[in-house]
């Protein structure tokens, strides 16, 4: 057994009415990556914050122990001074300025009136190489992609001397590719001598790179299991400390129903890019859904998936474009309307449910009856009964867990905002719901819930249009799966046919091809 | 538990609290002599403007902290338009004034129609063509001024200004009292105790609406506090009016608008999209929500209220003269920064700003009760205004 770098002791740390940590113990050997796992609010970030310094000394009870010192860090500059640099799940990078002055930003070289340009611009080119970057520090952050600056904050972490290391969801918002590429650099640093903590959803990675695995729930450590044996640890295992019971199948089976008619088809459909309208982000695209039927689409990031879906919502995304939309088999003329789309029975469920989905400082109810307000109100008056009514219907209905639909939205975990946002295109009565990354960032228990949901929709004989990135997910919950690259669909398979070999594979044809 | 809630309670009011010390503090200064029928005139007569300016602030701030600089000096430019339409007075042979004599209905339209133009040009240009509103109302504050200033001085170059505004045109929008009465206004405290009645009677018989469909309800002292402090303000406001003149005109206007006003922002869909647009643009347009058309209304409803505003404004001095509406945009905002409407939008209440207002009106009043000069009553609004801020966040602060 190596040297614990990091102890932390009987952690307990008390928001007013909840206890959001409750004796907890973490022992980080020096040289390891600790994986920190557990559901959505079982208390992860609250830990990392109570060790970071966000949280300072004398707001929680316990002892933090670091190389063999006892630490009472007020500020996170204390705690980034002894070499602990988090890197939080949102990227905290300024997009107008250059690689460099980001990674120096708080952190300036030189002298306290005078920025040493050269320095700064050397040290930042030097760090950048050491994560694999190619690119001068002189770019600009936005002209770089979402993986690549993933790389930068931690070249940025790098350069502030860290020796221990907190990756908080670093691979949320990547794509496949880019996550191994992360999580190899992760095991090029332990090579070197790093101390690493990371916090994930992604279980595989969790057996891929963790030596250890530290499961937490409800705010108290459940176990601490060792990756070293011969097999790695299974997610199943995993899975069953942060729930507490075995998950024996994590996808709902569906009861299956004979689709019906082809309730929308999209031909030839074509969009570009609102700013580069010479670049077509969807290429002469082609898919029909049935009544009943759950088709998956399933690609990397920045394939076109969202931006097919949203363009064919009242031509929400994108410009110029050409195509032919059909429903129930006749052809619609649907105007650059996203009010348009909902009158012919259309719901897009965004990925980014913070961005642009839910509107965090308004209630439960608001937020349920937003996109279909009409049926709560007549002559423009809203009926604050039935509008009442509506929210505790669909309360029930998605077993949304909050004291009451007067709650804010942002005060929900993950899983129930995703609740609410469903809820709310479910108030709209649909036909078609065109479905983007239902499930992400969210835990294992509610995933499963909104998997219920979505084959009650189907069930009920409505469209579904599955857009996500996770393999396991697509196969399991699709009758049909179309594969996207490149603005363009390259393959068309039956799920129960499909392997997530053959998928892949079918990518990486497509793009040698290209 | 208890005295928490209570705590709750206090800062949820806060500016309420702050309203009566303040008033307080002026009657103090001034030995009682701002605790006076007159006081409570002037203050819905002479401050109708920062209640009715207000509200289209409340509205155009509502849909993202947007602001109109240009309120202030539309009031000048329309003023100068609207005494140029209707004035009588054509002055002498070798002073001529520049007059049309329209008459008042048709002035009042050509005004209203003058006012739907301009606020579709700026609802237009805000947007659509998606100029920032600060920017665009800019362009108008200072255009306006200057157009308005021109005009009155073309029209008369002798005082540079235009007077003899109709009677009743006077009537209509600030010397008119309802039911006047010789002495004591009998009907001003008779309608005074059926209002406060009435409002009494709501906010109970919502509370046991509530209860009855099982929602959420305040404590029962809160209603009964909510009950007694309306009540009393409204029977003292209306029973000082009475010993005084009785129910102005601009009053009337102003309680006509607030009720509106209230009626669209709490219970109706457009209002409801008012909120969203504010909290959340993309989500609002992802939803459904025609978001342009909510910042053009936005506007345009600003500029017609801005119209009646300049009215009573007009009304008021009897005259339209350069530095009408001077600072009236900076008032408004203030309503409605004191009264606890969001600076990033989607949140504020009708009922906020009004308190506001009010604050807004009763230190403008007070300074000038205690003979404070000009410049120091700029210094005391400014810090006014910074403190409710300064509250804003601290306490928002508090709850997280």
């Amino acid at each position: 057994m190596g040297k614990i770098l990091l102890e932390m002791r009987n952690i307990t740390k008390t928001f007013p009415g909840v206890k959001a940590l409750d004796n907890v113990n973490l022992q980080v050997e020096e040289g390891e990556i600790h994986a920190l796992v557990g559901e959505n609010g079982a208390g992860k970030s609250t830990l990392m914050n109570v060790l970071s310094g966000i949280y300072p000394h004398g707001t929680y009870e316990g002892e933090i122990v670091y190389d063999g010192e006892v630490c009472k860090f007020s500020k996170i500059k204390d705690s980034e001074r002894k070499g602990i640099v988090i890197i939080h799940q949102e990227l905290a990078l300024v997009p107008e300025m250059t690689i460099g002055e980001n990674m120096f930003l708080g952190n300036e070289q030189g002298h306290k009136f005078a920025i040493n340009w050269n320095k700064t611009y050397a040290e930042a080119d030097k760090y950048l190489k050491m994560v694999g970057l190619t690119e001068s520090s002189k770019e600009q952050i936005k002209t770089i992609g979402t993986g690549k600056q993933q790389l930068v904050e931690i070249a940025k972490a790098l350069a502030k001397k860290a020796r221990l290391l907190i990756l908080d969801e670093p691979t949320s918002s990547l794509n496949e590719e880019d996550s191994r590429a992360l999580l190899d650099l992760m095991l090029s640093f332990k090579k070197q001598g790093m101390t690493m903590i990371i916090i994930t959803h992604k279980l595989n990675e969790v057996s891929y790179v963790a030596d250890k695995i530290t499961v937490i729930r409800d705010g108290a450590t459940i176990e601490t299991i060792d990756n070293h044996g011969t097999e790695p640890v299974s997610e199943e295992r995993i899975i069953k400390g942060m729930v507490g019971r075995e998950i024996t199948n994590r996808f709902p089976k569906r009861t299956h129903v004979v689709p019906g008619d082809v309730k929308m088809a999209v031909r030839h459909w074509t969009v570009r890019h609102p700013l580069y309208p010479e670049r077509k982000v969807v290429d002469d695209v082609s898919v029909y859904v049935r009544a009943g039927e759950v088709i998956g689409i399933y690609g990397l990031m920045g394939a076109g998936r969202t931006e097919l879906a949203m363009s064919i919502f009242g031509q929400s995304y994108g410009v110029g474009f050409s195509g032919e939309l059909e429903l129930d088999g006749k052809p619609i003329r649907m105007r650059k309307s996203v009010a348009d789309a909902i009158k012919h029975k259309i719901a897009y469920v965004t990925e980014d449910r913070k961005g642009n989905g839910l509107i965090l400082s308004k209630s439960i109810t608001v937020n349920t009856t937003l996109a279909n307000l009409g049926a709560v109100s007549s002559h423009t008056v809203i009926d604050g009964d039935k509008e009442f009514a509506a929210a505790e219907k669909y309360r029930g209905k998605l077993q949304i867990k909050t004291p009451s639909v007067e709650q804010l939205v942002g005060n929900l975990s993950g899983g129930n905002q995703q609740k609410v946002l469903l809820a709310k295109w479910m108030f709209a009565e649909p036909d078609i719901l065109l479905l983007d990354e239902p499930t992400r960032g969210i835990d294992v228990g509610a995933k499963y819930e909104i998997y219920c949901i979505i084959n009650d929709l189907a069930a009920a004989g409505k469209s579904i249009v599955m857009i996500s990135s996770e393999l396991p997910e697509v196969l399991n919950m699709s009758d049909r799966v179309y594969v996207m690259n490149e603005g363009k669909i390259i393959d068309e398979v039956k799920a129960s046919e499909a392997s997530q070999e053959s998928i892949m594979a079918a990518i990486i044809r497509s793009g040698r091809g290209a | 538990m208890e005295s928490k809630s209570i705590l709750a309670v206090l800062k949820k009011n806060v500016m309420l609290i702050v309203l009566v010390l303040v008033f307080v503090l002026f009657v103090i200064l001034t030995h009682g002599g701002f605790f006076s029928a007159n006081t409570f005139t002037d203050l819905v007569q002479n401050n109708a403007y920062v209640f009715i300016l207000g509200t289209g602030m409340l509205m155009c701030m509502l849909t993202g902290g947007n602001i109109d600089l240009s309120c202030g000096s539309t009031v000048c430019m329309f003023g100068a338009l609207g005494a140029f339409f209707m004035s009588t007075n054509k002055g002498t042979l070798e002073l001529p004034i520049h007059v049309l004599d329209l008459g008042v209905p048709l002035s009042i339209l050509m005004m209203l129609a003058i006012g739907f133009a301009y606020g579709s040009l700026l609802g237009f240009l805000i947007a659509y063509v998606r100029i920032p509103p600060w920017i665009a109302t800019l362009t108008f504050f200072l255009a306006f001024r200057g157009l308005g200033t021109a005009l009155l001085n073309w029209a008369n170059s002798d005082t540079k200004s235009i007077a003899y505004l109709p009677e009743s045109f006077l009537q209509i929008f600030y010397k008119g009292v309802l039911f006047p009465t010789e002495g004591f206004n009998w009907p001003c405290l008779v309608i005074g105790l059926l209002a406060a009645g009435a409002v009494v009677f709501l906010l109970f018989f919502s509370r046991k609406k509530r209860i009855e469909k099982g929602y959420s309800v305040e404590p029962m002292y809160m209603t009964y506090l909510k009950a007694g402090l309306g009540a009393a303000g409204i029977i003292l406001l209306m029973s000082q009016l009475a010993m005084d003149k009785g129910l102005p005109a601009p009053l009337l206007w102003v309680v006509g608008i607030i009720l509106i006003y209230y009626f669209i922002t709490s219970k109706t869909t457009i209002g409801r999209h008012f909120y969203v647009v504010g909290s959340n643009m993309e989500a609002a347009r992802l939803s459904g929500v025609n978001t342009r058309r909510i910042m053009f209304l936005a506007y345009l409803n600003m500029a017609i209220l801005t119209t009646l505003a300049t009215m009573i404004n007009m009304a008021r001095f009897q005259t339209a003269m350069s530095n009408a509406g001077l600072n009236y945009e900076m008032d408004a905002i203030a309503a409605c920064v004191v009264g606890g409407v969001s600076a990033s939008g989607g949140a504020g209440t009708i009922i906020g700003m009004v308190i506001g207002a009010t604050l807004i009106g009763v230190i403008n009043l007070g300074m000038i009760a205690v003979k404070l000069d000009q410049h120091f009553q700029y210094i005391v609004k400014g810090f006014v205004l910074l403190a409710a801020v300064v509250f804003d966040i601290l306490s928002k602060k508090k709850q997280k």
